[in-house]
């Protein structure tokens, strides 16, 4: 082996073993979260801005609900956000959570084609707008990944009065994938989707889609984060990771979130008060 | 390249030396000794099994049965032997390189290398190439470039396996050249070729090859002026021996 | 179309961001292929050179590695690395090194593959000449690998090209973090996501542009080299 081969192996070979501690030593933590956050932009509003109060950097893992809890659940997070309440209880229920917070709202809205072959948009009433897609057989795009969106999907159609896994047709469609996957389906194919409204702020490739149902109660989507339980796994940074969930329920946080907005639109509701939330 | 004294590789005696793979035959009770001195030369049609001789002299091949000893002993590691293959391999460094890895091989101290790398090209006439990519010379260069890798050994015996083979005349003339004077310089040359004129050349003695035996051996002189064997007079005539 | 040039737009700026995602890309990928090429080539020459029962076997067995799923792989080492795995202490999962780690063992196959198949063909031209000069075994595999070199230095390209398309394992093992483990492939999985097309267009043509770039530079080389070595 000549000297430059040599050289260059013991470059490499070094930068790759100071790599692992430089980014070791970081004051940071990982937050498993949902698409949602992230897809929409909020992160990237919220983290600099946290960054710049305490000096911690925030690494996030964006995932479908329940995959970010099963992240969290491994021990790969410090902390969990996501939005899909009954899963985050069982998930305290089961110890992994150390206590969970309110934090926001936004809501989800029922996207079609402008062509609106079930003819339901404009209507506030989600259910009554399922049920005559199922009537007609109109093509549906569900996310299927058990995100907390699909998990909120299957509430609705159960609230409906549907029982989708039996009376699913080939009109429903299961991509099992992310939010902007299932937008992106259902603008190739002409399809209706349960959408979060901050990914749909800030989804570009519309194509022919627009809102059909917004403005029903029964469409809000409550966020809620943990701080992964340390007695479970002692690699969490349960400082770092409860200064943010501290700052986050703040007033200041709670500020931060509300100003955030696309196109003048705000997307998400701070609501950490709420105790019911 | 200095002056050798007679070396203790010397002789090479084979002793009812049969190699077989599988059911052929290839070399058929050899018995056969060489000795310091002028070139050897092992002629005989294709197949006849001189390259296998070659080998096995160079150490390369064990007998089937049989012996060979080299100055009386046996399992002589080949430090002071060296063989020129037929197509030898080149490596794929320039013409230079290929002598000093010879040298490294050989274990040859790393001072002398550029003295000895520079005086072996001179000998071959290759040192106005000596950085050319030695895949990338001409068939007789080439040819040149393998017997000066093989003297980087140092060696007492040196085995050549049809050195002019496809070479045009000129090319053929330089290599034979190369081997009068390695001769010359007490280095034991045998070599194999089924080129008769080249043998008459070259040759001290001749051993003569068919089908795996030996036909007929003698000093060169004598074979050629009075062959006793009836295959060596069909040989010599120029036909064709089968 | 002004949309379709943000990604030059991006290239042009000099946008910190984009040079940071491909500077880790590059980083993440020649690691592993460095990493795999420590392992990969002697593994391969060791396999050329030697001769041992149920040696067809692993070479059918290396040779079909080389099409390992990256999701798979991703995966296994996503559990391997995890708080809850077996290397949990470390604490590697969602870092740089662990999509170096995934990588590597997409990659070494490829390299071990490819250096056994050349390897044992040059050895069929050498082993004459290399077993008159007496060499040992040690000899025989450093002059075999350095010889072989320029062909090797496809086998690293192929490695490369492996790497640096791959986002299924990476996205796994690292998270797609931004700043800290998203590559070109995730981000350009994650701008597909969010419906800017253009964007995950143009990204995909930088992506393309880099490795047209490492492959001709590695080219250029060993046209060089082989003028100087044959």
């Amino acid at each position: 082996m000549n000297m430059l081969t040599r050289r260059l192996l013991i470059a490499v070979t070094a930068s790759f073993v100071f790599a692992g501690h430089a980014f070791a030593q970081d004051k940071s933590i990982v937050v498993a979260s949902t698409t949602s956050t992230q897809d929409s932009g909020l992160f990237g509003h919220l983290l600099p801005m946290f960054k710049a109060k305490a000096g911690i950097d925030v690494k996030v893992v964006a995932q479908g609900t329940g995959q970010a809890l099963d992240t969290a659940r491994r021990g790969d997070a410090d902390v969990v956000f996501v939005h899909a309440k009954p899963a985050e209880e069982k998930f305290l229920a089961e110890g992994f959570g150390v206590k969970r917070y309110p934090v926001m709202y936004n809501d989800f809205i029922l996207i079609g084609p402008k062509a609106d072959p079930a003819g339901i948009r404009g209507s506030r009433d989600i259910v009554a707008a399922l049920s005559a897609i199922k009537a007609k057989g109109a093509d549906f795009i569900s996310r299927g990944d058990k995100s907390g969106t699909h998990q909120a999907e299957l509430n609705l159609w159960k609230v409906a009065g549907i029982d989708i896994a039996k009376d699913k047709g080939p009109w429903y469609k299961e991509i099992g994938q992310g939010m902007g996957a299932a937008l992106n389906t259902a603008s190739a194919s002409n399809a209706y989707v349960l959408a979060d409204r901050g990914t749909w702020l800030s989804f570009k490739n519309r194509g022919d889609l627009a809102i059909a149902v917004e403005g029903d109660k029964r469409l809000f989507n409550q966020y809620g984060v943990m701080l992964v339980n340390p007695e479970k796994h002692p690699s969490v940074k349960k400082d770092l990771g409860q200064q943010f969930i501290d700052w986050l329920v703040s007033s200041e946080g709670q500020k931060a979130i509300a100003d955030y907005k696309i196109n003048g639109e705000q997307l998400f509701y701070p609501n950490t008060n709420d105790s019911g939330a | 390249m200095t002056m050798r004294a007679p070396s203790e590789e010397l002789p090479i005696v084979f002793e009812g030396v049969t190699v077989a793979a599988g059911p052929v035959t290839i070399l058929d009770s050899i018995s056969l000794t060489l000795l310091p001195g002028p070139p050897t030369v092992l002629i005989g049609p294709n197949g006849s099994g001189k390259s296998t001789l070659l080998r096995m002299a160079m150490g390369l091949l064990a007998p089937s049965r049989g012996r060979i000893t080299w100055g009386g002993r046996e399992n002589v590691p080949p430090l002071k032997r060296a063989i020129v293959f037929q197509r030898p391999a080149m490596l794929r460094r320039s013409a230079a390189a290929n002598i000093r890895f010879a040298l490294r091989a050989a274990s040859i101290a790393h001072a002398e290398h550029a003295r000895r790398t520079s005086e072996l090209l001179e000998l071959v006439g290759l040192e106005r190439l000596a950085d050319r990519a030695a895949r990338r010379l001409s068939g007789g260069e080439q040819q040149r470039l393998a017997l000066a890798r093989a003297l980087a050994r140092d060696p007492a015996v040196l085995f050549l396996d049809e050195p002019t083979a496809s070479l045009d005349p000129t090319a053929t003339k330089a290599v034979e050249d190369i081997i009068r004077t390695v001769s010359e310089r007490n280095i034991k040359v045998v070599m194999a070729t089924h080129d008769l004129g080249e043998a008459r050349r070259l040759a001290g003695d001749i051993v003569m090859l068919h089908r795996g035996r030996i036909v007929e051996t003698g000093a060169a002189a004598s074979f050629f002026d009075r062959p006793q064997t009836a295959e060596a007079k069909t040989f010599l005539a120029g036909e064709l021996l089968v | 179309m002004p949309q379709d040039l943000t990604a030059l737009q991006l290239v042009l700026s000099g946008d910190p961001a984009l040079f940071a995602i491909v500077r880790l890309s590059l980083y993440v990928s020649l690691s592993a292929v460095v990493l795999a090429a420590l392992i990969g080539i002697p593994l391969g020459a060791w396999i050329a050179l030697t001769r041992f029962p149920g040696r067809q076997g692993v070479i059918v067995m290396l040779n079909a590695l080389m099409g390992l799923p990256p999701v798979v792989v991703g995966l296994a080492v996503y559990l391997t690395l995890s708080r809850s795995g077996p290397l949990g202490a470390f604490g590697l999962l969602f870092t740089p090194s662990a999509m170096i780690i995934a990588q590597t063992v997409l990659v070494t196959p490829i390299i071990a593959a490819l250096t056994r198949q050349t390897i044992e063909d040059l050895w069929i031209e050498y082993r004459d000449e290399l077993t008159a000069m007496n060499l040992g075994p040690l000899g025989r595999v450093a002059t075999l690998i350095w010889d072989a070199r320029f062909s090797l230095v496809t086998a690293l390209l192929a490695g490369f090209g492996r790497a640096a398309a791959e986002v299924g394992a990476i996205i796994i093992v690292g998270g797609n973090i931004e700043g800290f483990t998203r590559t070109m492939t995730t981000a350009i999985a994650l701008e597909t996501s969010k419906g800017d097309l253009p964007l995950a267009v143009g990204l995909g043509l930088v992506l393309i542009a880099i490795v047209i770039a490492v492959n001709a530079l590695a080219w250029t080389a060993r046209r060089a080299g082989e003028r100087l070595a044959g």
